[in-house]
């Protein structure tokens, strides 16, 4: 971590189980030993299945607005690949009214931090509207950090220097997620936004009540924490801008994906492996203006072997982007799926260690770690598939 | 025809309800709505024929040992994993892990299949699995095969292209991805069309097939054909190509210099 502020304390509130008998102190940061020590000793139900992360996202390529109930439909079926320690949701298109602005949702771990990240807003920022993220009492989650987002934009004298706009705000959400203590902004984009939490998908959604959103694209992610901890910034999707991820696997290139990204000013503070697939897709495509199938290829790039065997230019232009991307490289089994203003898309690791299914059915296009998650919501898809390893789905929403 | 209906039931319950009616001696059950449940079939042993309508979850007929599954869907990951005897049918695609360790019986399936099938795969003693797969594979067909008979057909290469919104690559999916049959050591995989070596493991050898190959290759179709309604000759219009591992101790020497 480059600034240690996430001791304990920060973590421990939400992480959804009663606290370790007999533990004293607070629990230490190792990454490796808050999950799994703790949740045994709390006597953790492990009658339950074991399994993995679910994922599943929905577009419609002619912008149509869907209600979130169809995305929570899908994810609730596959309920037991987590295990009720992170549940999340991103849509695209659901704040038509403040399309202009960047709609910052804020996580605080005690009301009184509020006031110090929205002296930093507020002498940035032109704020439109401040409001907590409604939410409803749900008997599972009894305990949450205040949830407030703004619809904000960068004053015109602070972008004077030539800074690019998007840059400013991600240099914000950099500053507030890596210095100030117990605050972390969760979703920062336009007309798109992130909901997530410590629960299973039913309880988060109806924590957020997703049901009343209306977007035209939907990712959303069950969450089994293997080995980083299961706290409400852990829960995916994981955003920046208008980027979301959501991944079933394990990053195992985290510290060499991590250093290089920090060498462009991106600060790496949510604990969390996934966390780079956010800001690496900024990278790639926003700042070094790949487009979405190059920065694929550079995430889950060929195999030499499969390099060599390639022809002429082909060869040239996927050698270049392994040479040019090595420390961008994703290694590790994952399946991704990573929503954005124009489109969604599907990646899988290049060996299929985890699971894909992708469906079209008219104008839709949906994508599953399983294909009942998609079935449940479109009984009758006009095509389904398995997509091949480290063959991106590139889908966008026409014009 | 004992009918179950599987709406909305969770995997415990519908499982034992499948468990109660095959031990009440039930020999025809038809599981009705089924979507996404785990675990359907495992473990489970007698004659009896369980119809399922809809996408069964994955760790399908797992340690399976005697009944028959008919699927009429697609179906998902982790099919009869260290399987014991017993047929599974599946009408549609499925997905990655199949037939894992899988020691007997029959896995039918009319269209696609994922990753990793088939590794591990063995016989025991007078057992001998058989896996028979009508569309494409991918990557890793075989992979450690130590035993039983692996069946490759492409019944449907010019459909195998991924749909729009994929990236494909040339000319489309081929008909079986990369380390074809690598770490074999055991059993024999045979190939509807060609097979380039550079997929397949070095211990593996690509060969045609002789008349006892073609009379076993036969022997193992005519009840695939017959499930799925197609015409033997149809299938054996086209060529094979017949694997084998030809060396029993490929790595002998790997760690000996």
């Amino acid at each position: 971590m480059n600034r240690d502020k996430r001791n304990a304390k920060f973590i421990s509130p939400y992480i959804g189980v009663e606290p370790l008998q007999g533990a004293s102190g607070p629990i230490g940061r190792n990454k490796n030993t808050q999950g799994g020590g703790r949740l045994q000793g709390a006597g953790f139900d492990f009658q339950k299945d074991i399994s993995g992360c679910g994922l599943t996202g929905l577009i419609s390529k002619d912008k149509k607005r869907l209600s979130g109930s169809h995305i929570v439909k899908s994810l609730c079926l596959m309920n037991d690949r987590g295990n009720g320690l992170g549940a999340g949701y991103a849509a695209y298109g659901i704040y038509p009214d403040f399309k202009d602005f960047y709609a910052f949702h804020v996580m605080y771990d005690d009301p009184s931090i509020r006031f110090t990240a929205e002296d930093l807003l507020k002498s940035n920022y032109h704020i439109e509207k401040i409001e907590e993220i409604p939410t409803s009492p749900v008997k599972a989650i009894p305990i949450s950090p205040l949830l407030v987002r703004y619809f904000i934009k960068p004053l015109k004298e602070k972008l004077a220097g030539g800074i690019e706009e998007a840059d400013f705000v991600v240099n914000t959400v950099m500053k507030i997620n890596s210095e100030i203590d117990g605050a972390y902004v969760f979703s920062s984009g336009k007309n798109m936004g992130a909901f997530k939490g410590v629960g299973n998908p039913k309880d988060i959604a109806d924590f957020f009540r997703i049901d009343e959103y209306e977007g035209y694209i939907w990712t959303a992610h069950t969450r089994f924490p293997t080995n980083t901890p299961g706290w409400w910034g852990g829960a995916h999707p994981f955003t920046l801008l208008d980027w979301s991820i959501v991944h079933n696997g394990e990053i195992s290139s985290y510290g060499i994906n991590k250093r290089y990204l920090e060498m462009y000013g991106y600060k790496l503070s949510l604990l969390t492996d996934t966390e780079v697939v956010a800001y690496l897709l900024d990278l790639l495509i926003r700042r070094h203006g790949l487009d979405i199938g190059a920065a694929c290829t550079a995430l889950a790039a060929p195999f030499w072997k499969n390099i060599d065997a390639m022809d002429g230019a082909q060869k040239e232009a996927v050698t270049a982007l392994r040479l040019a991307y090595g420390s961008a490289l994703l290694n590790g089994p994952f399946s991704i799926l990573f929503g954005h203003s124009r489109g969604l898309v599907g990646i899988n690791d290049r060996i299929k260690l985890r699971p894909l299914v992708a469906a079209t059915k008219d104008a839709m296009v949906y994508m599953a770690s399983e294909e009942s998650a998609i079935r449940e919501i479109c009984p009758k898809p006009d095509r389904v598939w398995a997509p091949r390893a480290g063959e991106p789905v590139v889908v966008e929403l026409k014009d | 025809m004992f009918d179950i209906d599987a709406k909305g039931v969770r995997f415990g319950e519908l499982n034992a309800s499948i468990r109660e009616a095959v031990a009440r001696g039930e020999k025809e059950i038809r599981v009705k709505h089924v979507n996404g449940q785990y675990y359907i079939g495992d473990g489970l042993r007698g004659g009896a024929v369980i119809t399922i309508e809809g996408v069964p979850g994955n760790d399908l007929a797992a340690f399976m040992d005697g009944p028959t599954l008919v699927i009429k869907d697609n179906a998902q990951d982790n099919i009869a994993n260290t399987m014991n005897s017993g047929r599974i049918i599946i009408h549609g695609h499925a997905g990655d892990v199949l037939g894992y360790g899988m020691r007997g019986g029959r896995l039918h399936i009319r269209g696609d299949v994922g990753y990793r099938v088939g590794i591990h795969m063995k016989g025991v003693k007078k057992q001998s699995p058989t896996i028979i797969v009508g569309g494409t594979a991918g990557d890793f067909f075989g992979e450690y095969m130590a035993g039983g008979t692996l069946i490759l057909l492409g019944l449907d290469e010019k459909d195998a292209k991924p749909p729009e919104g994929a990236q494909p690559l040339e000319g489309g999916h081929p008909l079986v991805g990369d380390y074809l049959a690598t770490g074999m050591h055991g059993g024999v995989i045979y190939i509807r069309g060609e097979v380039d070596k550079k997929q397949c493991g070095a211990e593996v050898g690509v060969m045609e097939l002789d008349a006892e190959d073609i009379k076993a290759l036969k022997d193992a179709l005519i009840p695939y054909c017959a499930d799925f309604g197609l015409k033997l000759e149809d299938v054996m219009k086209k060529g094979f190509k017949k694997l084998i591992p030809v060396s029993s101790r490929p790595y002998g020497n790997l760690y000996a210099y």
